[in-house]
Order: structure tokens, then sequence, then C-alpha cells
């Protein structure tokens, strides 16, 4: 391609425009892991013995635990020793109300274009801050209780909604999972919780937004999402950190219970710190998160995009449990300079009429490296299930790599299971055409790319779209040229 | 690996070097470091487990369970006649038999079809009068896994096949491999090695069948090495005992705008894993690999097959279909990389996989990994049961509900089986197809005594 060189400081600095540090008053944890911090860590969200006991036994299995290899990144081993396990921007006791919020914090997220206060309606989204280790705000709550909706920071919700904490929490993701799962479940400081109760719509969009701001933490949040029969939620989520030499873990839990004919509606616009164009730094984005479809007729549906991290290494799946219920993933991933995207779903069905559609998008640009990798599985019960999967890998640049890993197996004769892949450049025949017109190269890559993740894109709310369309344009400047 | 896992594969491995000595006496030097090297690389490695991504399926543990004895003689003679009554006509070119992994002059046909130009020989008989050739294509020391690793280590013979520039052979060279077990266990080894030199043409078809009765093991290793222009159609059709377990590698080195065709039929053994592993190395290579596999009864049919397009214009099309009756267990394992030198590929891949009973299973794992932008790939797998609507509309047309399946089940493997080369080729699979669809349950039953 051809172009003048481009001046890859300046690209790099450019596309990245949450890389700021908010200078927060911070309360921290020593460095390292052992059962002391994890005591520490119980102690300062004043959990009851329940929550600690269930923590220190997931820390005693992950230590007999060895990290995953499998995985088609590659990474320098990570020290778990080294990193600061709870971190929290020092606040007032309990708040009243959001003006409490420290003025900082509020500054932080205006920055990030996220509005904390209450009045700006016209956004019509209920939020859940978390900076760090912990939630620092959650909007719209009052309204949301009218309804009979629980939204709030996990730490709030076991204290006062134990009864609807403790039997979900690790009934998705078990602590003996995976060696990350395992290890948020010792030390997850915080994260958002969310009930909807039975019959009931939730009435607006709930979303959470987490930022790492702190240098040598690592942020292990965890998302419980419960909802009671023919009831249905729509949560979105998305994530900044600064720009910074170290590389940062994240390592999250998200679990999803949808009971008979609920539906849940899980969209995430991720976009960690990726690094520089030399591959130093960002986030390790290590994330296990998964959707229990319990009841008949429910739904889970999972849309990703996936620009930000390092490394991205997250398979969001459904256990499709009960009969005729429903599980859907759609995702875009970019990778570009040095990110590495291992990504993907599984798709359990256990249930008779399961069905399950995945649309999976990648885009690798520079020298990003990017895995699908997927599991359908149809087990003996799985009478008439059917799964439809379709991943296209889009090539830009010659250094870069797309590779697709789909794993299929199924144990009934009714159940049907379809995939369909490919790979290939921006077409050369489009970019001439679009140039043709005036519109130039790196415009006009961006619009076939665009064009390209459209099927995911539609499945996003509205606000999110824009936002996602918007992002990806920015982390592929440079790619072309 | 588990430590019960370990255990036994210490066991294996203790087992098997007491009765092979990695050095035979009168061997050329090469071979004997080509053995060692291949017996420290088991030794390092060990056997694969279930852990193993490219074993995931595949259970080995009945295979390491039981005390194999490597290079037995045959516990019982067959006659030429009970091999007729097995393999077939011939189909009119060469017919080269391996007898437990030796081969056998008694049992082999070469009096048909040898031209200038083709050199056919004994892999024993060529590693002791042939020239230098044979050590540069005896295999490049990379093993793909264990099993692959011991026949490098144990195989003593098989069939050395050689193509003179330019040569055309008329006929299709026809090699049967034979595994006869009478409860001994045995662990046979062949190894063959095909080398077409520039610009030659072959038709070259392997066959494994089975005699007598128990446990059995082959464990095969093909080398084919094409030269600039060669172009070979290689068919392999696996059709041993009830009881047999089969692994086996095609490794297939394929030279500047070759064309290798691999067509393979499977619907033998108890637990079989038959592994292509095709190396694009020179530019405008063609490749087509075709697969056609019937587990029925208890029968584990696992295909794993690895491209790797290493030059600029080459070309691979995998087309791999399943169909999976009783308690069978059909496994596809594609697997296409494209470096970063191979500017232009085009790479495709299908598995589709048929299931007609309640109790069958299907795993499909196809794998792109893409390094280079310049390439069009594509790959699908499809998993299902017969068309509903098929059936019904043909029962409607008053043809019975047998006769209406089977009309759907030949439907379904003609896609692969139309590649198959009019007259004998295609009558041999044919034969092998009908006469396993036929036996209802159960592997293809040889019938020894007509």
């Amino acid at each position: 391609m051809s172009g003048a060189p481009l001046d890859l400081e300046e690209l790099a600095g450019r596309s990245y425009a949450y890389g700021f540090v908010t200078d927060l008053d911070t309360d921290l944890a020593p460095k390292g892991l052992n059962e002391e911090v994890i005591g520490m860590i119980s102690a300062k969200k004043e959990e009851p013995d329940w929550l600690l006991d269930w923590r220190l036994r997931a820390y005693r299995h992950w230590r007999t635990m060895s990290e995953p290899v499998w995985q088609n990144v590659r990474f320098d081993p990570i020290d778990y020793d080294d990193i600061i396990y709870y971190a929290a921007p020092k606040t007032k006791e309990a708040l009243s109300s959001l003006d409490e919020v420290d003025p900082e914090i509020r500054a932080m997220f205006d920055k990030l274009g996220i509005s904390l206060a209450e009045q700006e309606r016209l956004s019509g989204v209920a939020i859940d801050a978390v900076v760090d280790s912990v939630s620092v705000a959650t909007t719209f709550q009052a309204k949301l209780a009218e309804a009979g909706v629980v939204f709030c920071s996990f730490s709030e919700a076991v204290r006062r909604y134990p009864e609807l904490v403790r039997p979900h929490l690790g009934s998705v993701v078990s602590y003996r999972d995976n060696f990350f799962a395992a290890l948020n479940s010792a030390v997850f400081t915080d994260g958002s919780f969310c009930y909807v109760p039975k019959g009931v719509r939730c009435p607006m969009e709930l979303s959470t937004y987490f930022r790492i701001n702190a240098a040598g933490t690592g942020q292990f949040e965890r998302t419980l999402i419960v909802v009671e029969d023919g009831a249905e939620v729509s949560y979105l989520e998305g994530c900044t950190a600064p720009m910074r030499d170290e590389n940062q873990l994240h390592a999250a839990v998200v679990e999803l219970v949808a009971m008979e004919g609920a539906k849940i509606k899980y969209s995430t616009v991720q976009n960690w710190y990726p690094g520089d164009a030399e591959g130093r730094g960002g986030i390790y984005n290590f994330v296990t998160k998964r959707g229990l479809c319990t009841g008949a007729r429910s739904k889970i549906s999972w849309t990703q995009v996936e620009t930000g991290s390092a490394i991205t290494w997250k398979y969001p799946g459904v256990v499709l449990k009960g009969d005729e219920s429903v599980g859907e993933f759609y995702s875009v991933a970019l990778s570009a300079n040095h990110q590495q995207a291992d990504t993907g779903t599984k798709m359990i069905h256990i249930g008779r009429d399961t069905k399950s559609t995945i649309v999976s998008k990648a885009i690798s640009a520079g020298h990003g490296q990017n895995t699908y990798r997927g599991l359908v599985k149809m087990l003996r019960s799985a009478e008439g299930a059917r799964n439809h999967t379709r991943c296209d890998s889009l090539l830009i640049g010659p250094d870069c790599g797309a590779h697709t890993f789909p794993y299929i197996e199924v144990k009934h004769p009714t159940a049907r299971a379809e995939h369909e892949a490919s790979t290939s450049k921006v077409s050369e025949d489009q970019l001439f055409y679009a140039r043709q017109r005036g519109i130039p190269e790196e415009e006009a890559t961006s619009m076939i790319v665009n064009g390209f993740c459209r099927e995911v894109f539609k499945e996003l709310p509205m606000e999110f779209a824009v936002e996602a369309q918007r992002l990806l344009s920015v982390s592929l400047e440079g790619a072309v040229g | 690996m588990t430590s019960q896992v370990a255990e036994r594969t210490w066991q294996h491995n203790v087992h098997l070097s007491g009765g092979a000595p990695a050095e035979r006496p009168g061997e050329p030097a090469w071979l004997s470091a080509a053995r060692r090297s291949a017996f420290d690389w088991l030794s390092q490695h060990g056997f694969p487990t279930r852990k193993d991504e490219d074993w995931r399926y595949f259970d080995l543990a009945p295979v390491l369970g039981l005390a194999f004895s490597p290079n037995r003689e045959p516990s019982i003679e067959p006659r030429a006649a009970d091999l007729g009554a097995v393999a077939g006509p011939s189909l009119g070119g060469p017919r080269l038999v391996v007898l437990n992994g030796r081969y056998s002059p008694l049992l082999s046909d070469v009096t048909l079809g040898l031209g200038d130009g083709l050199h056919v020989a004994s892999l024993a008989g060529e590693i002791r009068d042939g020239g230098p050739g044979l050590a540069q294509r005896w295999g490049d020391g990379a093993y793909s896994h264990a099993f692959d690793a011991l026949n490098a280590a144990l195989a003593v013979d098989g069939v050395y096949i050689e193509l003179a520039p330019q040569t055309t052979a008329d006929a299709a060279i026809e090699i049967v491999y034979l595994t006869v077990a009478a409860g001994d266990l045995p662990l046979v080894s062949p190894r063959s090695v095909i080398f077409a030199q520039a610009g030659s043409r072959a038709t070259i078809v392997e066959t494994h069948l089975g005699l007598g009765h128990g446990h059995s093991l082959t464990n095969s290793h093909t080398r084919v090495v094409l030269a600039a222009g060669a172009h070979v159609e290689h068919y392999r059709f696996q059709a041993e005992g009830p009881e047999a377990s089969h692994l086996s590698v095609v490794e297939v080195h394929a030279g500047e705008a070759s064309r290798f065709a691999s067509r393979t039929l499977a619907v033998g053994g108890l637990r079989a894993r038959h592994e292509v592993r095709a190396r694009l190395v020179a530019p405008s290579a063609e490749l087509r690999l075709d697969g056609l596999y019937l587990p029925a009864g208890e029968q584990c049919h696992d295909n794993p097959v690895l491209v790797e397009h290493l030059a600029p214009g080459c070309t691979s099309r995998q087309l791999y279909k399943g169909i999976v009756k009783d308690a069978g267990h059909g496994i596809f394992n594609g697997h296409v990389i494209v470096g970063a030198a191979a500017v232009g590929t085009e790479a495709h891949q299908t598995n589709k996989t048929l299931l007609l009973s309640d109790r069958a299973e299907v795993d499909t794992r196809p794998r792109l990994e893409i390094f280079t932008d310049e390439v069009a790939a594509t790959h699908g797998a499809a998993v299902g049961q017969l068309d509903q609507d098929a059936l019904f509309y043909l029962r409607s047309r008053g043809i019975p509900d047998r006769d209406a399946q089977a009309m759907l089940v030949a439907g379904f493997a003609a896609d692969v089986l139309d590649g198959f080369a009019p007259g004998p080729v295609r009558g041999l699979a044919d034969r092998l197809v009908g006469s396993h669809l036929e036996a209802g349950s159960g592997a293809y039953q040889p019938e020894v005594k007509r």
C-alpha cells in the first residue's frame, strides 16, 4: 500500500484517548497474594464469614493450579506476587448522594464522556462506576428500586441482599473452572450486581464502567446478574485504563442466570489500554464470562466489541440447560500493533430444541494476532438442537495473523451444527472503487471494516453502536498507509 | 499427564525398547542414527494423552493398555487365495504385499505394469542395495507424535517406489498391507517411501487389510516426495479387522508446481487414526485431500489433516465426509497453516458429517492459522441427520424407507467417491463401502474363505 510514512509515536498517542491518569488519593493493599491479603480485602468490605470462607477455598484451589498454556498468545510470565490486589480511591464514609462523590472522580468520568450526574436524564442509562478495585457510584438506584430492580455494587449487594447473592455466586462459573476464575474468586474486590424480579422488564439500560487508574494494580471484579421468570434486562459494560509501560492484569468473572422465559442482553465495549506501537505495556484481559439459561425459553445474548488490551483471552459462553433456550454471541475483535486476542465462545446445548447463533468478526492489522476459538457442544439430551456459526477474518497488512479454531462436538442425531468461516484481506476492488470516488485509502478501509462488522454492530444498543464504530476507526488509524 | 497414564506409558516404553534394539546388524549408519534419534524423541516426549489438543477426542488408553509385540512373524501364513479373497482382483498394475510389516515376495505380483523408469522394491532391499537417495528421503526427523517416532524407530520394511523424471506409470501401483493377528497382539510398523521425480505421474493405491482375529496394532508411515511438476494420485483404503487398532501417517512433501491428490476411505478397524500431513514447500503446488469415513458399531475414526503452505501461489482443497452409524465416533481434525511467505495462497477446507443413530458421536475441529494477508481461505463444517423432507419426498413416491435412506446416504458419500478414478479403483471403493453399509452393524469383516 502507498502513502507517506506516518509518525508512529504520534499515531500511538493519538489513537488512545483514555490514556490519562487521574491523581486520586488511593488506598492500597501491600503487594502480593496470601491468605492475609484476602482476609484484609474481606475485612475492608465488611464481608460475612461465608464469603471469606469461599474466597479462601478458591485461593487454596488456585494454589494447586497452573497457568493455562493452550491459548494462542505469547506473554512473559506474570508474577502474581508483584500485583496490588486492592486499590481504592479514598472516600468519605457512606455516600448519601452523588454530590458527595469525589470531584476528581467525577471529573475523570466526565473526561471519559460518562456523566455520573443524574440530572443528565438524556442518557437514560443507569451506571455503576468501578475505579480500580471498588465501585464509586451507582446512578438511578431509586428509580430502579421502584420497579423492583436491584442494581448496585457487588459489595453493597453482599451486605444488603446476601439471600440473593449467596445461592448464585459461583453457580455459573465455579472457582474450580479455570486458573483466572479461581484467582478472581479469591481476590475479587467489587463489581456490579443486578437482580430483576419475576415479570419485570428493566425500565432502562444498565451499565458498568470499569476504570483502572492506579499503577501496579490488577483489577478483579465480579459481575452477577440474576433475572427471574419472564423478566428482561439489557446490560452494557465499558472499560479504559491509563497508558503505562507495565502490563496490568484484569481478571474478571461475569455470571448470568436467566430463569424461565427470562432475557439477558449483555454488551461489552472493551477498550483497555492496548499498549504502544512497539507492544510495550497494555492490559492483560483474562476474563471468564458465562451465562446459564436455567429455565425453559430463556435467552442470553452476548455482544462484544474488543478493541483494547494487549492480550485478550475470553470466551463468553452460554449453557443452554432449559428446553428451547437460546444463546447468541456477536463479536468484533480488533488486533492492531502488537495486540493479541484469543477469543470466542462456548455454547453448551443440554436442553431440547435449544438454539445458538455465533457471529464473529476478527480484524488483524499491523503485527496483531487474532484467534477465534469456539466450542459448540451438543449433549445426548439436546434433541433438535441447532447451531449456526459464522466467523470471518479480515487481514490488513502482511505481518498480522488470523486464526480460527472451532470445536464442534455432537452427540445427538437430530442436532444440527453448521460452521462457516472465511479469511481474506480488504478487497482491492472495493478499495479501488472507493478511491476512484475520491475517498482516501484510510477512510475507505475504515468504511469497509465498518461494513464488515455491521452484522455485529446492529446488535449493540444505539449509543454503543456509534461508540464502537468510532473506536474501530480510531484503533485502525495508522494500520493503513 | 496423569500418573496412571504416565506409568502405563513407561511400561510401554520399556516393553518396546526391550523388544527392539535401536541398532540392527548390517544396517547403514544413517539408519541407525535415525532410529536412535526417533527413540530419543519418543522417550523425551512420551505418548500423547487426551490433554494433547490433537488427541482430544481419540482415546489411546485401550491401545496403550495392551502389551503389543513389535516385529513378530505372523502366526498364520496366509496363502495367495486368502489375499485374493480380502483384497479382490488386481487393479491391473503391480501389487506389492506387506505382511505384518514385511514385504512378502510370495504374495506380491510384480509381473504387470512395470515399465521403464518405474523402480519398485521392498524397503529392506532398498536399504541394503539402494543408493544414497533413500537416506535423504527417509524422513526429516520431525515427528508429529509418539507413534510417528515409534514407526521411524521400529520400521524395517515396506515398499520403495521411485519414478524417473517424466515417467508415467499407466496402471495403478497397489500396495497391500496385510495385518494377521491370532491373539498374539502384533504391532506392525510398515514404512514406505514414494519418490516422484520431476514431471513423473503415477497412481498409487495403499490398502490396509486384516486377517485372523484378536487385537493388532498397525502403525504405518508413508512418505511421498514430489519433485517439480510431479503428479501423484494417492488412494488409501483402510479395511482392517474388527478388533484392530490402526494409526498411520501419510507425509507429503510437494515441490514446485507439483500436484498431489489424497483420497482416503476408512471402513475398518476398531479405532483408527489416519493422519495426512502435507507441506507445500515450493511455489504453485496443488493439493487435493478428500476423505470418507464410516464408523459403525463401536468404531472410532479420527482424521487429522495438516496442510502447511510455505511458498507462494499454492492451492489446497480438503473435503472430508463422515457417515456415523450405531455407537460410532467420527472425528475430523483439519488444520491449515498459511505461513508469512505463502502469499497468494488459496486454501479451502470442508467437513460434513451425517449422524444415523442416536448413539453416534461426532467431533470436528477445522482450524485455520494464517500469517499473511494475501490469501483466500475458507472452511466450513456441518453436522446433521438425513434431510427429513428428502426422505418424505422419496417415500411419497413409493420408495421404501430403507431404500430411500440408502439413496440419500449414497448421495452424501458420492461427493467424495466421485473423485475416485473410474474403473478398478472406484470399484474397490464401492465394494468396501457397500459391504460396510450392508453389514448393518459392526466393522467390515473380510471373508477369508470363499
